[in-house]
């Protein structure tokens, strides 16, 4: 008979963790090649169209960025929430709040503010929208114990069913030929791009200056030497005197303001326009945790996974169009990759030994 | 009919990770025998008693009952076997009755009406060997002695002739301990055998017939109590004679660095836990809180210490009023805290050695500039720390969790007294400590008090408490049955008494 022995890996070398995480791949795109079989398609062709149509070209690798943008913001974001053990699902919404916020500065000082002036504005007013949404959850889990998982993840609906609202409702533009949605936000509201692309690359250098911060804050400072005691065992920081309502308070501002600024990006870099929810954020508050759980809660890494994902979605996009593949197949193949890296995560801390019991032995 | 007349554990090995926790062991019981499993904390002995209930696999050897190969894999096997076993820490529901939790551990429940049947068995067992049990009281109204009874009904229930308990008077008071043993000797004369495992001499010279003594991972030796006495036990449980007496040199009282006043503190449950508690500690002592566990100890240290509210009354620290402000004020003020269950509440276990190192400490000025942490410092103590309390590490650079309980406690006493508070509060320092570190932490409180610091010690360990404290308070349900001083032999003889809160002075 099998017999399963684990034990506690002691030291966990940068290389194994490397070599895990492409092992846990890996093992998704294997399964993840039986579920294209399953539709009829030749599971190496469906992944190699993948990657080619994220990475393989100039088109599609400038789309891939333009994806990993969000992703980066609200990714870094996650992995400071995460790390503390408060489990942020409500990213989503705090993007939304913030594109909500973002619509509102636009189309109130859209004429009247010059662009140098109306941008950092409207980046200021999404990190506060994502910020203050941010903010509920984490008062009522410290104040009143209520499990951050279902409050945040509930306030994504309150937040989408709100922009439905109001852009069939008050917001409701009167250039948009009676379909819901804003006006445009005039011209000096919109982020410049990088010509051919839909890069907006102010966001970008944003995201990449917080995941820089964000490691600071995480390994350097006092604060994120609160934040990783606390996720590592919060009743030791009680007892090392760490205010928790404080620290979750700062947490969730920035996990969510981050989030709001990716609103900000999409809205003004993007779509130009509020519309509906689901086009403003095509589910970027999910994905991000996978991508903050493949970093491994390590902001830096971020950038990478982020990466990687956002090729998935562009290369998602691409099956569908040329394999015809339904729409739901990028979130089955973003599911399995999720599930495959947690397991890894195991694997990683744990030493897994297969042997045979030597019950014969005893029994003789 | 007895299942079994003889067990025999032949020649069992077993090793986690490379390193053996038994190797080799031969045992042996009989009908009508009490066996005592003598061994220092770590040496293999639950180890051992859970290959015998099947809850480990042995690498190698054999279980003979009357003198038969039989395979024990699952605590199911052990049972259908006759063989039953009470942990340490007992495996009831706390929110369920006497009755269901015993019809939970009873194979051969009804599944219509079980309490019916219970009931009856219940009433039988506890007649026969006159317990006093309510067999519909919830677990958590019971007292830690009565919850042992239970468990001993639940093996007896499922017809276990060999019966193991694991460290029994852990949480007992003394009155309850002879209730026990009484209860154990009625077992023995029936004709059970009884394996108790123990790493305490009085108790192995008290009731066992025989004992084997295991150290670290082997057989020390095996003899009849009869003809033993308590040092040369103790000798072959460590290799070498301990100090039972540690010399501690009368030293002039200094001023009074904490004085609780009235105090009362809510426990878990919101239940009053501390009640209307009094008394000071000065420099140059060592004052001890002695009592078994759960009459208030936690919450007393919790709330000097400021993890836990004070409901009324107040906390002095010096001359400074320390009521109710947050732990890392209070430990600005000089109380530092050794808390109980150290991996629980004293470190973060994920995270590095030098993190680990400053947890209490990180707002400092000397470990941070504004909000940065200063790295290079905080190395260089961490450093210093494990070269000056003897932490055996490889690295100050692992995670914390990789290190033994001895080496993580050795690293939190030095945490927690290098900054040189004027009040320590330790709670258990020493529990679950092998010989050697527990003498080592021993020796460091009582450095601590030559030096001119206070120590507020919590412990369960009389003998730990004797040995080290220059006054002894004894706690029983939230309030102090005396203070005592301890060169007051006389009334210290009655500290059981006051222990079960039937003495006070």
């Amino acid at each position: 008979m099998f017999k399963l022995t684990v034990y506690d890996r002691e030291t966990i070398t940068p290389l194994r963790s490397l070599m895990t995480n492409i092992g846990s791949v890996v093992a998704a795109l294997f399964v993840i090649s039986i579920v294209f079989l399953l539709c009829g398609v030749n599971p190496v062709y469906a992944i190699g169209k993948i990657f080619a149509g994220s990475f393989g070209s100039m088109y599609g690798f400038k789309e891939t960025v333009t994806k990993a943008i969000p992703l980066i913001l609200t990714g870094a974001g996650l992995t400071l929430a995460f790390r503390a053990k408060f489990w942020n699902i409500g990213a989503e919404g705090q993007i939304l709040m913030g594109a909500l916020m973002g619509t509102w500065v636009g189309l109130t000082w859209g004429s009247v503010l010059p662009s140098f002036l109306l941008i950092p504005l409207m980046f200021v007013a999404g990190f506060l929208g994502g910020a203050l949404l941010g903010l509920i959850p984490a008062i009522l889990k410290i104040k009143f114990s209520i499990n951050e998982v279902i409050s945040t993840l509930m306030l994504n609906y309150i937040c989408a069913e709100l922009i439905t609202m109001l852009i069939v409702g008050p917001w409701k533009g009167n250039t948009r030929f009676g379909f819901p949605g804003t006006n445009n936000l005039s011209e000096a509201a919109l982020l410049s791009v990088i010509p051919g692309s839909r890069i907006h690359y102010g966001t970008l250098m944003l995201a990449i200056v917080a995941v820089v911060i964000l490691s600071i804050i995480v390994y350097r400072t006092r604060f994120g030497y609160e934040v990783r005691v606390i996720g590592e065992n919060s009743e030791a920081g009680k007892y090392a005197g760490i205010d928790f309502f404080r620290t979750t308070l700062v947490i969730m501002v920035i996990s969510g303001g981050l989030a709001g600024i990716a609103g900000i990006g999409e809205l003004a870099g993007i779509h130009h326009y509020l519309g509906y929810p689901a086009s403003i954020s095509s589910g970027y508050g999910f994905t991000a945790i996978i991508v903050a759980w493949l970093a491994k809660l390590n902001p830096m890494y971020v950038l990478v996974s982020a990466l990687f994902f956002a090729g998935i979605l562009v290369g998602g996009d691409a099956i569908q169009i040329s394999l015809g593949l339904p729409g739901a197949t990028v979130q089955i193949v973003n599911g399995i990759l999720l599930v495959f890296l947690i397991m890894g995560d195991y694997f990683l801390k744990h030493r897994v030994v297969v042997g045979f019991s030597n019950r014969e032995h005893l029994t003789k | 009919m007895r299942k079994i007349e003889t067990l025999e554990m032949v020649n069992i090995s077993k090793s986690f990770q490379g390193k053996f926790a038994n190797q080799g062991i031969n045992l042996k019981i009989n009908s009508g025998e009490i066996l005592g499993l003598l061994g220092e904390n770590g040496a293999g002995k639950t180890t051992l008693m859970n290959i015998l209930y099947g809850l480990y696999q042995p690498d190698s050897g054999e279980i003979k009952i009357n003198g038969k190969n039989v395979r024990i894999t699952s605590p199911i096997d052990s049972i259908q076997q006759g063989i039953g076993m009470v942990h340490q820490h007992f495996m009831l529901i706390q929110n369920h009755s006497v009755i269901e939790n015993i019809a939970l551990g009873y194979y051969k429940t009804p599944f219509f009406f079980p309490k019916i049947r219970i009931h009856e068995k219940v009433v039988e067992f506890s007649r026969k060997f006159s317990f006093a049990i309510e067999p519909y009281k919830k677990v958590w109204q019971l007292s830690a002695g009565e919850q042992q009874r239970v468990e001993i009904i639940k093996a007896l229930l499922n017809g276990a002739d060999l019966l193991i308990l694991d460290e029994p008077t852990s949480v007992l008071t003394p009155q309850e301990i002879k209730e026990l043993f009484r209860i154990l000797n009625d077992m023995k004369n029936e004709g059970h055998m009884i394996i108790l495992i123990s790493h305490k001499l009085d108790e192995i010279m008290d009731i066992c017939d025989r004992v084997t003594v295991l150290q670290k991972g082997k057989i020390a030796g095996h003899a009849d109590t009869a003809g033993m006495d308590k040092k040369s036990l103790a000798r072959m449980m460590i290799g070498r004679d301990v100090l039972f007496n540690v010399n501690r040199e009368p030293l002039p009282k200094g001023e009074q660095v904490l004085k609780v006043s009235n105090l009362h503190v809510l426990g878990d449950k919101g239940i009053s836990a501390v009640k209307d508690v009094s008394f000071d500690v000065f420099a140059n002592e060592i004052f001890g809180i002695a009592g078994v566990a759960g009459n208030g100890q936690k919450e007393l240290a919790e709330a000097i210490t400021g993890i836990r509210p004070v409901r009324s009354g107040t906390v002095f620290a010096g001359l400074k009023n320390i009521t109710n402000m947050s732990p890392r004020k209070i430990y600005d003020h000089g109380v530092s805290h050794v808390p109980e269950e150290r991996i629980k509440f004293g470190i973060a276990p994920g995270l590095f050695l030098y993190d680990n190192a400053i947890l209490k400490q990180h707002h400092l000025k000397k470990f941070s500039r504004k909000m940065f942490l200063e790295y290079g410092r905080i190395k260089n103590h961490t450093r210093d720390l494990v070269d000056s309390y003897n932490v055996a590490a490889h690295s100050i650079e692992v995670q914390i969790r990789n290190l033994s309980g001895g080496n993580i406690q050795k690293l939190i006493l030095g945490r927690e007294i290098s900054e040189k508070p004027s009040l320590l509060v330790a709670s258990h320092p020493t529990y679950g400590l092998d010989v050697g570190a527990t003498e080592y932490l021993r020796e460091q409180l009582l450095k601590r008090r030559r030096e001119g610091g206070a120590v507020l010690l919590f412990s369960e360990d009389l003998d730990e408490i004797f040995e080290l404290c220059d006054r002894i308070a004894v706690m029983f349900q939230g309030e102090f049955t005396g203070i005592l001083d301890s060169s007051d032999s006389e009334k210290l003889s009655d500290i059981g008494l006051m222990m079960a809160g039937s003495v006070r002075y």
